[in-house]
């Protein structure tokens, strides 16, 4: 019984992380159709900068939590900055473009921004310092869910209330949501579309490092390439839950950790990335609009 | 001017600020210590100010060519001119096959084993032409069948002691085999989503491979694969390198005939039509279905049997050789080449796989570069190097003479 | 309507649902040989959706189409899939126009020819004698359907780079392509000055008269259907509200209220 809740807040834990990543794909396709490939690289990007804020404070004299804070602030920051750049850079000259351009364009930028970190810092390992304290009312438990993965549950559970209020609540989300479902006609009554997108990109890479900070600091170390398997694990939660919907981003990143966890905890850890994929597989085939996606009839 | 400066400088600033982190500091945790790299910073300013000047000088150029190309006035270059000359290409065609006859002869086996792998990734990216060049599906996994091609030669000869030439048009035909079955269930797929599901299955195939150790020796991989017999004698290295690059000569050219062929076929028709409207393709009678099919196993029909050819040359094979990146690799030779086009994607190999080779400075900002040129393509010229030339026929009774691109 | 006339078409209370709505309402009409149908409507009526139920492009809800080609049993299109639907004998236009744009305009209608001939792979590896055959007699039989569209001086251009009303008499062209005995054409007058569609108007008789095809074609432009069709169906959300021929339609007063009712652009 504790192994499975070991198991269960170890796949809640990861689950999270991945709809927090999966958030970001969901909305970008969710207004202009686009597997945005690079979003994972976004994502390595917001834990590299946090990693490099994190020494920079150490070595300064800085500690703890507070450490933590900035680095994430400067992260995410730094995350939106990149993900507005991209967009900018790669996607929209290609607007109107054929399917597939923007695509490729998405894919040549996941391999110039990998490489573009290996390069200008290095292909090794870094270790993350560990940031997050071990709280001392978390020792009863400690062996089924650790400081770091409460740390984690409750960011991203704070995140995606923000979210949901930004989206639901706000004037900038009643337009996000009018350029889902219409570009043309929001445009017609007056949205800014290019800006909208350009937000949603912003709001997509600010989540995914929030994402990374968390992972890296959870798992203790950070590489150029974490962003390219955590992204196309991502992208799985998002097609899982329905791709466009953002409930089901969270709930496919989660069905997806929990999957992982337990198929990792009771059959095999070597075949972790079968399961992913499998399960990708699976679902496009048999529900291509996932958990909670509507499907759409192609206008012809 | 004064407006093109100040954006100009904004750009600049804001690249600066952008690659701040990432390229000036460099935490050393070991010595705790801070490497600051303020050089880099001066680069990134002076660069990125002159490509936004650039960028908006070829953007500008790419609207003008638009709206010429909107008003219904085609512009054909000189270059497109001279391919569709026919007694141009049979005199072209005849100096190139010379060249790369006298080629071993005239060149060290070093460079000969080089011009094998550029050949190599000929027929892969070929191949890959078919199915995202010609039929529009993108393969994200395409180096999974290679890897089949590979495998299926090393463990056949290793456990039965089969021969290069008889598993030659085995590798083919199982690297097909396995473009069919994983076809079948990705068939209703969108376009975006096939790139997903290929990429998993190409990921699949290296994860599989790595750890099934009972088949496929795990990460250490099978080593002593025979290399190709010259009637069942044994070649001195030297040679046996001679002797492959022209069985991959033969190869190409083989290849080269056959989606040729393919391309101005029914068939070939079939998949171009798909690419540019599926709904319309449908309408006008074509199975959707089978036509994926034929275009995803036919690409696969490649990869399959010259990856039978890159076991023999390496004569060891692992896991690590089937990575994404080589599938991001052989998808940019074509769309760099031009998709579809099949000169365009001889000529993208050659350049993408020989100018990392000879300019060895150049070869650590490789897979930047190929990034880079990925996007600035889509963006600048989304037709390639080549762009595909088109077909003309000939009608009125007399017999149809086809012109091949 | 003379009714000892082949029935070719017969569609019975086809209904189509998205989610709750309900695009088409049991609408039934019937396409006679030598017919050159018309269903108008105002915009949103549901017509394309029709066409789209027809061709398979939709899966319909309730109701049968049936198609009796001459000579032939009947066959229910329902669930078919579209490339079956053509292999039938019923080949459609696009309102919004749906060529191969980087072929050439013969290419574009070699396209049609696909599901009426059978070379495979191998024979195209191979290419002998009866592949060269079939390609000469694709290209032949293509390039006389321009001639009679009169796009054959533009045979060699790409698609795209026709002019708005030749691509529409070129999507003519790629459709009776592949041997149809019904055309479906959608809005083929769509955006045409009042030259090209008096052309547009020939060519659809001509094609009419000479090929032996009948026609059903969603219009807007009221003269041209006035002129050339009988029998007229009229669609106002979703259902059919009217049939007959011109004169009938004209004085029809649901017809009337129905265009009335909001600006057309007829």
């Amino acid at each position: 019984m504790e192994y499975f809740l070991e198991l269960f807040f170890g796949g809640l834990t990861r689950g999270s992380i991945y709809a927090l990543i999966a958030l970001g794909y969901t909305m970008v396709y969710g207004i202009i159709q686009l597997i945005n490939f690079a979003h994972g690289e976004i994502y390595m990007i917001g834990a590299f900068v946090a990693l490099i804020v994190a020494g920079v404070c150490t070595i300064y004299g800085l500690s703890g939590v507070s450490i933590l804070i900035l680095a994430g602030i400067i992260a995410v920051i730094y995350a939106c900055a990149y993900g507005y750049t991209l967009e900018k850079v790669a996607y929209r000259p290609l607007r109107g473009a054929p399917r597939l351009s923007p695509l490729i364009s998405a894919i040549g930028m996941s391999i110039f921004l990998q490489n573009y970190v290996l390069l200008a810092q290095t292909s090794d390992f870094l270790p993350f310092p560990r940031l997050i304290p071990d709280f001392l009312f978390m020792e009863p438990v400690a062996h089924i869910i650790g400081s770091p993965e409460l740390v984690i549950l409750i960011t991203t559970f704070i995140t995606m209330i923000l979210l949901t209020l930004l989206i639901k609540k706000t004037k900038v989300g009643k337009a996000m949501r009018a350029t889902q479902q219409d570009m043309n006609m929001a445009r017609l009554v007056g949205v800014n579309v290019d800006r909208i997108i350009s937000l949603t990109f912003v709001i997509g890479s600010a989540l995914a490092a929030i994402g990374g900070v968390l992972v890296a600091s959870y798992i203790g170390q950070v590489n150029f390439y974490i962003g390219f398997l955590a992204g196309v694990k991502a992208f799985t939660a998002a097609v899982l839950g329905g791709i466009g919907s953002i409930p089901g981003a969270v709930l496919g990143g989660l069905i997806l950790g929990w999957a992982e966890s337990f198929a990792a905890g009771y059959i095999s850890s070597d075949y972790e990335d079968v399961f992913t994929f499998g399960l990708l597989v699976l679902i496009l085939i048999l529900r291509p609009a996932g958990l909670l996606g509507k499907s759409h009839k192609q206008k012809v | 001017m004064i407006q093109n400066l100040k954006q100009s400088l904004i750009v600049s600033v804001w690249f600066v600020f952008l690659t701040f982190p990432l390229m000036v500091v460099r935490v050393n945790t070991m010595d705790q210590v801070v490497i600051w790299r303020w050089m880099n910073m001066v680069w990134v300013a002076i660069g990125s100010f002159i490509l936004s000047y650039l960028w908006r000088y070829m953007l500008a150029r790419q609207q003008v060519r638009k709206k010429v190309a909107d008003e219904g006035v085609e512009i054909r270059s000189r270059t497109q001119l001279l391919l569709e000359d026919m007694s141009f290409r049979y005199k072209a065609m005849g100096i190139i096959l010379l060249a790369a006859l006298v080629f071993p002869l005239v060149f060290d086996t070093y460079q000969s084993t080089i011009m094998i792998s550029a050949l190599i990734y000929v027929v892969l990216g070929l191949g890959l032409n078919i199915s995202v060049g010609l039929a529009g599906l993108l393969d994200l996994g395409y180096v999974a069948f290679f890897g089949v091609g590979a495998y299926s030669y090393a463990l056949l000869n290793h456990h039965f002691d089969l021969g290069f030439w008889i598993t030659l048009p085995i590798g083919g035909i199982l690297g097909c085999l396995f473009g069919i079955v994983l076809g079948f269930p990705i068939l209703r797929l969108r376009g975006d989503y096939l790139a997903i599901v290929t990429l998993g299955f190409g990921m699949i195939f290296k994860v599989v491979m790595e750890n099934w150790d009972g088949l496929s020796f795990g990460p250490s991989g099978i080593a002593n694969i025979d290399k190709p017999s010259f009637f069942g004698m044994d070649l001195s290295l030297a040679n046996s390198t001679i002797y492959i690059y022209y069985i991959m000569i033969a190869l190409v050219i083989f290849t080269i005939l056959v989606t040729n062929r393919l391309k101005n076929s029914r068939i070939g028709r079939a998949w171009i039509a798909m690419r540019e409207d599926e709904i319309a393709c449908v309408a006008m009678g074509i199975d959707i279905a089978r036509t994926k099919l034929s275009a995803y196993a036919l690409g696969a029909f490649w990869a399959g049997m010259v990856g039978v050819l890159f076991a023999s040359k390496t004569t060891f094979i692992n896991p690590a050789s089937f990575t994404f990146m080589e599938s991001a690799i052989i998808l940019s030779i074509v769309v760099l080449g031009g998709m579809g086009s099949i000169l365009g994607v001889i000529i993208g190999a050659f350049f993408l796989i020989l100018l990392p080779e000879y300019m060895r400075a150049f070869s650590e900002y490789r897979m930047l570069a190929f990034g880079a040129a990925m996007v600035l393509m889509m963006i600048f010229r989304p037709q390639g190097i080549i762009s595909n030339l088109r077909q003309t026929y000939e009608y009125k009774g007399s017999k149809d003479k086809i012109n091949n691109g | 309507m003379a009714e000892n006339k082949h029935k070719l078409l017969e569609v019975k209370g086809l209904t189509m649902d998205f989610g709750g709505l309900r695009a088409v309402d049991s609408v039934t009409l019937e396409v006679h040989e030598g017919d050159i149908a018309a269903l108008i409507g105002p915009n949103g009526a549901g017509k394309t959706t029709f066409f789209n139920c027809i061709t398979g492009i939709y899966d319909p809800t309730k109701g049968d189409i049936l198609l009796h080609p001459k000579g032939l049993k009947t066959r229910r299109l329902n669930g078919l899939k579209p490339n079956k639907v053509t292999e039938m004998g019923l080949a459609r236009t696009f309102q919004n126009i749906r060529l191969f744009p980087d072929m050439t305009v013969l290419e574009n209608v070699m396209i049609g020819r696909h599901c009426r001939t059978k070379s495979g792979i191998f024979r195209a590896v191979v290419r002998g004698k009866r592949v060269r055959e079939e390609e000469r007699q694709i290209v032949e039989s293509s390039y006389q359907l321009l001639e009679k569209v009169g796009l054959a001086d533009f045979a060699n251009e790409f698609s795209k780079n026709l002019p708005y009303g030749a691509q529409r008499r070129l999507e003519i062209a790629r459709a009776m392509a592949t041997d149809p005995f019904l055309l479906l054409l959608d809005e083929p007058a769509a955006g045409m000055n009042p030259q090209e569609t008096a052309d547009l108007e020939q060519l659809i008789c001509k094609i009419s008269a000479e090929e032996q095809i009948a026609i059903l074609l969603i219009e807007h432009d009221m003269k041209l259907v006035m002129n050339i069709s009988d029998p007229i169906y009229v669609m106002e959300y979703g259902k059919k509200i009217a049939e007959g021929n011109p004169q009938e339609i004209k004085d029809n007063p649901k017809v009337i209220e129905a265009y009335l009712g909001e600006e057309t652009d007829a």
